[in-house]
């Protein structure tokens, strides 16, 4: 995992409730065995037109004035859904390395923070103020400080949002959370030895 | 069980059993997972990371793999295979099948007896047990609750994590008790109770939480009927939902392959009776349901918050004060092609599926099939009925339940997800309308275009002879 400390981006705006992992990757899209190129089927079913080819001119994303934005602003409750962690692969591989909400479902959090995709909760004034500038000034920047804690709007304004400790070094550092795990090995054993195995699934 | 002298719940109990290192204010906790299910979707990366990393499995003896989800349910040619017309998914599938052989993991493959979708398997084969931690990589994970078990669905960097060193890291959510007082009328079942709880508190309501089903109206399903409750504890927004084990779940259990047998079985009771929650635990937060209140349930719209008894009208856009939700109902409206105020009773539809981890066990087939006996699956209607393993399938055959809905005019597949998630060819076209007994209704869940309508076995089986949606208490009536 890359390293991330600051992102620079321009913002652009969902404004939709409940956007669900079906909508950011569907299904037809998981027959894959690698991350690879799923960046293109970033909201498929919303980006084209019917034949799946043709950009739908009516979707956001496929707005010119919207080309390159890497910070997504969406609705309430984003990523419920589907627990495919497909979904941060091909926002990321669509370009975006955050998401503003209000909220995100918990397995879609878990997932983005664990590939550099970071899930930004902010409070409901401030995401309609978001929504407001993306809709009516496409392009424009905020920043975010991952090490602050805190996304800077173009007006200034500093708002902090959570990030638990742990995520937050493994973001900072561009580690991933399996070598904390790997190294404590002899704790598991110690827990394993104290406890019978519940279950053997190889008898 | 009490820790000092404090009373607790059964997902402490659970997860205090679990715990290899408390959680802290610098790491999450670390939990220890009793079983891990695998499939062939959400695996191939997590394997190929170990690979990467020069690791093993570490207990391969916890861990067991079905294929399920990209499985064509065709019926199987004169070889007796079931044959795979998806190059990508067969692709898939050998890739599984190689990772499991490669890395020592118990796979159910294609058409194997004991093959199945991976949240019925576990507990027909008797992995799933009362106080075990399970995962996998599959957000209905929370099916196995059923049994008061911590159970909950993880991604694809997670399922390398635990086939690495069988822990993960977690921060402990909080909790919710969802008591359902009361007893269900006739033609009112399980599916029907989850569906009201979901529209009740909306499908960010349980975000951060574990669900607690309690209550009388609980404590009557059966362990299958359980299983559906818990399975879309998800759709609530909860990772887990679970019920504590009782008598219903020991006798579901006694004698399955992998459950303690012997003396042992002795001693395992005797612990899990000490799962319940105590008297006087304290639940984060409480809600109470009137089972005697609920009728059949369905959802009109595209997730499943969007649900409402069968008798009701499509709520309308102009009466929701809240711009957010309006917009989403109204996106929602459009794409279902409904009206505000419309009633969905009499509403043509095309596809009934029945099958998935909610409802393909045996209970639901012989509800549906109890329904469908000596009727017609109407002409304007394909009804599929794909039971969720192989088991079931050889159990419903056994019944006489697949003579039934062939008799009728039903579909009568092979096991596996199928058209709950339709990645494997079972799939709705643009524009049609189905009642599914499936969890999601999300736009494009069933195919793209395809509209659904979430409702139970016997909702469906009575939609599926009447070419419309249909309430199943007037048909029972006559």
């Amino acid at each position: 995992m890359e390293k991330l400390r600051h992102i620079e981006g321009s913002i652009v705006g969902m404004p939709v409730n409940d956007i669900d992992t079906d909508q950011i990757i569907p299904a037809r899209f998981l027959k894959v065995t690698d991350k690879a190129g799923l960046g293109k089927a970033a909201f498929c079913d919303w980006r084209y037109l019917e034949d799946g080819e043709t950009p739908n001119p009516d979707f956001i994303l496929n707005r010119p004035a919207y080309a390159g934005a890497s910070v997504l602003v969406a609705g309430n409750n984003f990523g419920c859904g589907s627990s495919r962690e497909h979904a941060p692969w091909a926002l990321l591989g669509a370009g975006f390395q955050a998401v503003i909400s209000t909220d995100f479902a918990d397995i879609f959090r878990n997932n983005a923070l664990k590939n550099g995709l970071l899930p930004i909760v902010v409070d409901r004034d401030t995401q309609q103020q978001l929504f407001s500038l993306a809709d009516e000034d496409p392009g424009t920047t905020v920043s975010v400080d991952v090490e602050a804690q805190a996304l800077t709007l173009p007006d200034g304004r500093r708002v902090n949002f959570p990030l638990d400790g742990f995520s937050k070094y493994c973001l900072l550092h561009g580690v991933d959370q399996l070598g904390y795990l790997l190294a404590l090995e002899g704790d598991v054993q110690a827990y394993e030895a104290s406890k019978p195995q519940r279950v053997t699934t190889t008898v | 069980m009490t820790d000092n002298g404090r009373p607790r719940t059964l997902f402490e109990k659970v997860w205090n059993a679990h715990t290899v290192r408390e959680q802290s204010d610098d790491t999450p906790a670390v939990l220890y997972i009793d079983l891990h299910l695998v499939h062939e979707v959400t695996s191939p990366q997590a394997f190929s990371m170990l690979r990467e990393r020069g690791l093993m499995v570490r207990r391969p003896d916890q861990t067991i793999g079905t294929m399920d989800h990209s499985t064509p349910t065709t019926p199987r040619n004169e070889q007796g295979i079931i044959p795979i017309a998806d190059a990508m998914a067969a692709l898939q599938l050998d890739t599984f099948s190689r990772n499991c052989s490669d890395f020592g993991i118990p796979m159910y493959a294609l058409g194997d007896e004991h093959q199945g979708i991976v949240h019925v398997i576990g507990p027909e084969k008797g992995l799933t047990q009362p106080g075990m931690t399970i995962v996998c990589g599959d957000s209905h994970t929370s099916t196995h609750g059923a049994f008061g078990a911590l159970a909950f669905g993880i991604g694809t960097s997670e399922v390398g994590h635990v086939l690495a060193t069988q822990t993960l890291l977690q921060n402990k959510p909080r909790t919710m008790a969802i008591n359902v007082e009361g007893r269900l009328g006739e033609g009112v079942t399980a599916k029907d109770i989850i569906l009201a709880i979901i529209a009740r508190i909306g499908i960010g309501g349980g975000t951060g939480r574990v669900f607690e089903y309690r209550g009388a109206a609980i404590r009557n399903l059966s362990m299958e009927g359980r299983m559906t409750v818990c399975n879309m504890s998800i759709e609530g927004g909860a990772r887990a939902g679970m019920v504590a084990p009782d008598d219903t779940t020991f006798e579901y259990m006694y004698g399955r392959q992998h459950a303690p047998s012997g003396t042992d079985w002795d001693a395992a009771i005797a612990n899990w009776r000490t799962l319940p929650s105590d008297a006087g635990a304290v639940f984060d937060q409480e809600i109470t349901l009137s089972a005697d209140a609920l009728i059949p349930m369905i959802t009109y719209g595209t997730n499943p918050g969007m649900g409402m008894p069968i008798t009701e009208a499509v709520p309308a856009p102009a009466d929701e004060p809240d711009i957010n939700k309006k917009s989403a109902l109204d996106k929602a409206l459009a794409y279902m092609d409904l009206s505000p105020g419309q009633q969905l009773l009499g509403k043509a539809i095309d596809v009934v599926f029945i099958g998935s981890c909610t409802n393909s066990r045996i209970t639901d087939l012989r509800q549906a099939a109890s329904f469908i006996e000596g009727r017609k699956v109407a002409d304007s209607v394909r009804m599929m009925v794909v039971p969720g393993s192989q088991q079931v399938k050889k159990q419903a055959e056994s019944e006489g339940l697949d003579e039934i809905f062939r008799a009728a005019g039903a579909e009568w597949r092979e096991a596996g997800c199928s058209m709950c998630i339709a990645m494997n060819g079972d799939q709705l076209q643009p524009g049609q309308y189905a009642v599914s007994t499936s969890n999601r209704n999300f736009e494009g869940r069933q195919g793209k275009g395809g509209r659904t309508f979430l409702a139970s076995p016997l909702t469906a089986a009575a939609s599926a002879v009447s070419g419309v949606i249909a309430d199943p208490r007037v048909m029972l009536a006559n």
